[in-house]
C-alpha cells in the first residue's frame, strides 16, 4: 500500500503552519511535538501508520472554516478525523498533511421530540445520541460494534451500518439534515430539521453520507429518531454446519420476516467466546445464527414462534430464546465480544468487510476455507448474516516476516469473490487506503472517473483526504477539458500511487 | 406540460438497447441537441417545463432484469411500467415499502401509466413514507448513461455497501438531469399481511397535526398519518394507519384507541377499505382540484404545519404526520404569491415546490424552492459533472439550470 509522496517543503514548514493555526483555534489546541502527535498516527487499523503534521482540535465551525481556508490558500492537505475507529484506514493522517479531529465538537446541541430529531456535533459518540433521547421513549437506530467510541461523524462518512440496519436502514437512511464546511472554508447547509428536509433534487446530503472525508468537512448533523420498540427478544440458533445456518438465513427472510438483527458466528468464533465468557454450546453445534425480533409483543412472540419453527425444521440442533431482558443481553454478550475474543486466541488480527447477496454465503464460505489452506491462515467469521455483510476474521502474526503480507493477500482474495458473485468490496468499513487499490476490480475506468468528477465538484485541488479510495489522483483539472468517446480507457499513462 | 398546455410535435427517439440510447447521446452531443427524457409521460408537468430538441422515450427498455424474493432484491430496467413491478412484487406477497403515488390524475395526465424510472427520477413516495422511506432510500444501484454518452454503474445490490460514492442516491430526484437511468436496482420488502385505519372526526387541522405527532411518538409503528381538512370531506378526518399480522395490527390498534378515545369520535375501517382510503390520500384524489386551480407541495416541520397552512392560505391535505402538505389554490393567486409563500415556508426551513401549475406559471415563478447560492453552486457543478453540455432534460431544476454559462 503506497501513499502520494509527501511534500517534503511543507513538512519543513511545520512551525510556521502551526502558529498560524493557533492564531485560529487557540495555542493549546494544535499539537505539533512529536509525542503529541503520535497517538494519532493510525485508526483502527494499526498496520498503516504515519505521523500527522499537526493535529488540530477545533473547537466550533467558526475554527474548521479558518483551518480549512488557511489550508486552501496554502495548499495543505487535511485529513478528517472523529475517534480514529475506521477499519479501513480513512483516518489514516498524511505526513504533510493536517489531521483536524473532531474531538472537541462534542455537543448535542438540540433534541426536537416533537418532531422526532436532534441536532449534534460530529464529534458526538454514536451511543450517547440514543442515551440522550432514551428518557423521551425515542432511540437513534444505527448502531455500528463500535458505537461506544465511534463518532456520528465518522457514522455518516463511512454511511455506518450496524446490526440493526437489516431492519431500519443504515446512516444516510437517518440523515435529515447536514452543516459542512468545503475546503474552501465555506458553510453549506444541506437538508434541515423534519422528515423530508433532505427531499432536494440534486441530494448532496446522501453524497456525504459514506464520502469518507473526502467531499466536505462535517460540523453539524441533523438526525432521525425513532420510537423505542416496545419489546425485543432474541433466539441463539445452533446449526451443525455453516451451510444450514446460511441456508435459514434465506429461509426466514423469504417468510416474510426482517429480524432487526440477525447474525452469523462459526465454530472458531464460539470457541474464542466461551474461552472468554465461559459460555458453553454442544460439540455438534457449528456455526450459531443470533435473531432478533423487535416491536409490539404479541407480535414478537408470534414470530419468535414462526423463527424457532423454520430453525427447527432447517435443522437447528440447539435452540435458546430469551423471555427476559436479561437472558436477551447475555445472548448478545457473546457476539458483542466475539472480536475482543478472537484477540485473545490470535496474536494479531486483520478484519475486512465485503458484502454479497446472501443466497452466496454457502460459495462465498467454501471459498475462504479453501483460501485459510492456501495461505496457511486461521480464519473466523462472525457477521451481520442478514444482509451479507461479511467480517472474516484472517489472524497472523506481525512479528512473522511476511505474515502481514499474506494476511494482506487473504483479505484482498476474499474482496475479489465478493465481488465475482454479485456483492461490493465494502459493507460499512469504507475503501479508505484498504480496499483502494481493489477499486479496478468492482468498476471499470467509466464508473471511477464519474465517481472522481464528482469529488472535483466539491475539492478540484484534491486537499481533504488525498490517497483514499481511488487508486489513481482525480486530475480534475482535466475533466474541464477532456472528452472521452465511446468509453476509451482514461488517463492510460497516468502512475498509480 | 399538463393538459392546461397545448402539446407540441417534436422528434421522438425510442432506443431499445442501452446502446442505441448511448449512441444516440453521443451523437447529440457535437450539435448541441437536447432531449427530454420520458417514460410514461405521467409526471412530465413536475418540475420546470423542459424545451428540447428531442423527446427519449424509454419505455422500449423495459423488463426485469432479476428477481430474487429472498433476497428482497429486484433489478429493472428503467422503463418497466410501475404496475408490472407491483404485480411482480405482489405474486411473492412483497411491495414497495415507499408506496409511489400515482400522480396522473391530479396532474391532469396519464393515470396508470407510470414507469419505476420515472417514479425514482422524481423520487416520489406515499404515505408510508413514514417508515418506508423514499424511492432514494431503497435505491440500491443504478445504471445509467450520463450527458457525455457514456455507460456507468454505480451502487451495488447489496443493502449495505460503503464502496465509492453514493451516486444512486443522487440520481434519486434528479429529474433527469445527471444522466438517463436504465436500470435500477431496488429493495424490497415483504408486504403487509393486514391493515387497520383509526379515523378522528372534526378536529381543526392544529389539533389534527398534534394527534399526528402523538401517534408517531408511540412504538405503534404508525404507516400513515394524514389529515384531510373538512372542506374536502364534510367533516375533517385524521387518519392513522397501522399494518403488519393481525394480531399485531390488532393489539396496536387497541393502543391507539387507549390514546385516542377521549378526543372526539372514532371511527376504524379495515383492510381493502384502509387501503382505498390511503390510496385517495396517496394519489391526491381526496384534494380533487379545480381546473383553474394549482398546487403547492410544502415540506416542513410537522409542528408548523397548521400554522404555515393557514399562513399560506388554500385547501390543505396533511401527509406524513404534518411534513408534507398539498395546497390547492387558484392559479392567479400563485402568480400573486409566490414570493410570500416562499419566504413563510423559508422561514421554518421548509421547502415550496410548485407541484402542479401551468407551464407558464411554473417558468415564471420556478417549480423548485430557491436554494442558497453555495448550494446551488455546487448542484450546478454536480449537474455539468455528469452531464457538461446541458442536453439532458435541459432546464428542468430551473435555476439549476443546464443553460449556457
Amino acid at each position: 500500500m503506497e501513499m502520494p509522496q509527501p511534500d517534503r517543503g511543507v513538512i519543513a514548514r511545520r512551525e510556521e503552519i502551526a502558529g498560524a493555526l493557533r492564531a485560529i483555534v487557540g495555542d493549546e489546541w494544535v499539537l505539533s511535538q512529536e509525542s503529541e502527535r503520535r497517538p494519532f498516527e493510525c485508526d483502527g487499523i494499526t498496520a498503516y501508520r504515519a505521523l500527522p503534521l499537526l493535529v488540530v482540535l477545533p473547537a466550533n465551525t467558526e475554527q474548521v472554516q479558518g483551518v480549512l481556508r488557511y489550508c486552501y490558500h496554502q495548499k495543505i492537505k487535511v485529513v478528517p478525523r472523529g475517534s480514529g475507529t475506521s477499519l479501513s484506514g480513512g483516518a489514516l493522517p498524511l505526513e504533510d498533511g493536517v489531521l483536524l479531529a473532531t474531538t472537541r465538537m462534542n455537543a448535542i446541541l438540540d433534541i426536537d421530540p416533537r418532531n422526532r430529531t436532534t441536532r449534534v456535533q460530529p464529534g458526538v459518540q454514536n451511543v450517547k445520541v440514543s442515551e440522550a433521547v432514551r428518557h423521551l421513549g425515542l432511540c437513534y437506530m444505527p448502531d455500528p460494534s463500535s458505537q461506544v467510541i465511534a463518532t456520528i461523524g465518522g457514522n455518516l462518512a463511512e454511511n455506518s451500518g450496524g446490526v440493526h440496519c437489516l431492519k431500519y436502514g443504515v446512516t444516510s437512511n437517518h440523515v435529515l439534515g447536514v452543516e459542512a464546511v468545503l475546503i474552501t472554508g465555506d458553510v453549506m447547509h444541506l437538508g434541515g430539521r423534519f422528515t423530508g428536509a433532505a427531499d432536494s433534487e440534486i441530494d448532496l446530503t446522501c453524497v456525504l453520507s459514506g464520502s469518507e472525508g473526502l467531499l466536505a468537512f462535517v460540523t453539524e448533523v441533523t438526525l432521525r429518531l425513532m420510537p423505542m420498540p416496545t419489546t425485543a427478544r432474541v433466539l441463539s440458533l445452533g446449526f451443525s454446519t455453516a451451510n444450514d445456518a446460511s441456508g435459514c438465513v434465506g429461509t426466514i427472510i423469504g417468510r416474510g420476516i426482517i429480524p432487526a438483527g440477525l447474525e452469523f458466528m462459526d465454530r472458531t468464533t464460539i470457541d474464542a467466546v466461551s474461552s472468554l465468557l465461559g459460555e458453553t454450546h454442544a460439540p455438534e453445534v457449528g456455526a450459531i445464527l443470533l435473531c432478533e425480533l423487535d416491536g409490539a409483543a404479541v407480535e414478537v412472540d408470534e414470530l419468535v414462534a414462526v423463527v424457532e419453527k423454520v430453525a427447527r425444521d432447517g435443522g437447528a440442533n440447539e435452540v435458546r430464546i430469551s423471555s427476559t431482558e436479561a437472558e436477551r443481553e447475555s445472548i448478545w454478550r457473546g457476539r458483542k465480544s466475539a472480536f475482543g475474543a478472537i484477540g485473545k486466541i490470535a496474536k494479531d488480527y486483520y478484519c475486512t468487510d465485503g458484502t454479497i447477496p446472501r443466497g452466496q454465503l454457502p460459495e462465498v464460505l467454501k471459498r475462504m476455507e479453501a483460501l485459510s489452506q492456501k495461505y496457511g491462515l486461521r480464519c473466523a467469521n462472525c457477521f451481520h448474516a442478514g444482509d451479507g455483510n461479511l467480517h472474516p476474521i484472517i489472524m497472523y502474526d506481525a512479528a512473522k516476516p511476511g505474515d502481514l503480507e499474506k494476511a494482506e493477500a487473504f483479505g484482498a482474495d476474499i474482496l475479489k469473490a465478493c465481488v465475482d458473485v454479485g456483492g461490493v468490496l465494502s459493507g460499512e468499513h469504507g475503501i479508505g487506503v484498504e480496499k483502494r487499490d481493489l477499486m479496478p476490480y468492482q468498476f471499470s475506468e467509466v464508473d471511477l472517473s464519474q465517481q472522481q468528477r464528482l469529488k472535483c465538484v466539491f475539492d478540484p485541488d484534491e486537499l481533504l483526504n488525498p490517497g483514499k479510495v481511488f487508486p489513481t489522483p482525480c486530475q480534475c483539472a482535466e475533466f474541464g477539458r477532456m472528452h472521452v468517446h465511446g468509453g476509451a480507457v482514461r488517463f492510460p499513462d497516468v502512475p498509480r500511487f | 406540460m399538463s393538459v392546461l398546455d397545448q402539446p407540441k410535435t417534436i422528434v421522438r427517439i425510442r432506443p431499445e438497447t442501452v446502446e442505441d440510447l448511448a449512441a444516440a447521446i453521443t451523437a447529440a452531443v457535437p450539435y448541441g441537441k437536447t432531449f427530454e427524457i420520458t417514460g410514461g409521460a405521467t409526471k412530465l408537468s413536475l418540475g420546470n417545463p423542459v424545451s428540447a430538441n428531442a423527446v427519449l422515450d424509454l419505455s422500449g427498455l423495459s423488463g426485469a432484469v432479476f428477481y430474487e424474493p429472498e433476497e428482497l432484491v429486484l433489478k429493472v430496467h428503467a422503463g418497466t411500467p410501475l404496475a408490472e413491478v407491483r404485480e411482480m412484487l405482489a405474486e411473492r406477497q412483497q411491495h414497495l415499502a415507499f408506496d409511489p403515488p400515482d400522480y396522473g390524475s391530479v396532474l391532469g395526465l396519464r393515470k396508470d401509466g407510470a414507469t419505476i424510472g420515472g417514479v425514482v427520477a422524481c423520487n416520489i413516495a406515499g404515505p408510508r413514507r413514514l417508515l418506508g422511506g423514499t424511492p432514494r432510500d431503497v435505491l440500491l444501484g443504478v445504471e445509467g448513461v450520463n450527458g457525455r454518452g457514456e455507460h456507468f454503474k454505480a451502487g451495488g445490490r447489496t443493502v449495505k455497501n460503503v464502496t465509492g460514492y453514493d451516486l444512486p442516491k443522487l440520481m434519486a430526484g434528479s429529474h433527469g438531469v445527471l444522466a438517463v437511468l436504465t436500470t435500477l436496482t431496488l429493495k424490497v420488502a415483504p408486504r403487509p399481511q393486514d391493515e387497520a385505519t383509526l379515523l378522528l372526526s372534526g378536529q381543526s387541522e392544529a389539533k389534527g397535526v398534534e394527534m399526528m405527532l402523538d401517534a408517531l411518538r408511540m412504538s405503534a409503528e404508525v404507516s400513515g398519518a394524514a389529515h384531510l381538512p373538512a372542506r374536502q370531506v364534510g367533516v375533517s378526518r385524521t387518519a392513522l394507519r397501522l399494518e403488519g399480522s393481525k394480531t399485531s395490527v390488532d393489539a396496536r390498534l387497541i393502543e391507539l384507541e387507549h390514546q385516542f378515545h377521549r378526543t372526539g369520535e372514532v371511527a376504524k375501517i379495515f383492510g381493502s377499505e384502509s387501503a382505498a382510503f390511503w390510496r385517495e390520500v396517496r394519489d391526491l384524489d381526496a384534494l380533487a382540484p379545480q381546473p383553474d386551480e394549482s398546487i403547492w407541495r410544502l415540506l416542513v416541520p410537522a409542528t408548523q404545519a397548521a400554522r404555515i397552512a393557514a399562513a399560506v392560505g388554500g385547501r390543505a391535505l396533511y401527509d406524513w404526520g404534518g411534513s408534507q402538505i398539498f395546497v390547492a389554490m387558484p392559479t392567479a393567486r400563485v402568480q400573486e404569491d409566490a414570493a410570500s409563500i416562499r419566504s413563510i415556508v423559508g422561514q421554518v426551513g421548509g421547502r415550496a415546490i410548485l407541484f402542479r401549475a401551468p407551464d407558464a406559471v411554473r417558468r415564471r415563478v420556478g417549480a423548485q424552492h430557491p436554494s442558497t447560492s453555495i448550494i446551488e453552486e455546487l448542484s450546478e457543478r454536480t449537474r455539468r459533472a455528469f452531464d457538461p453540455s446541458s442536453i439532458l432534460n435541459p432546464g428542468r431544476l430551473g435555476r439549476i439550470n443546464g443553460g449556457a454559462q
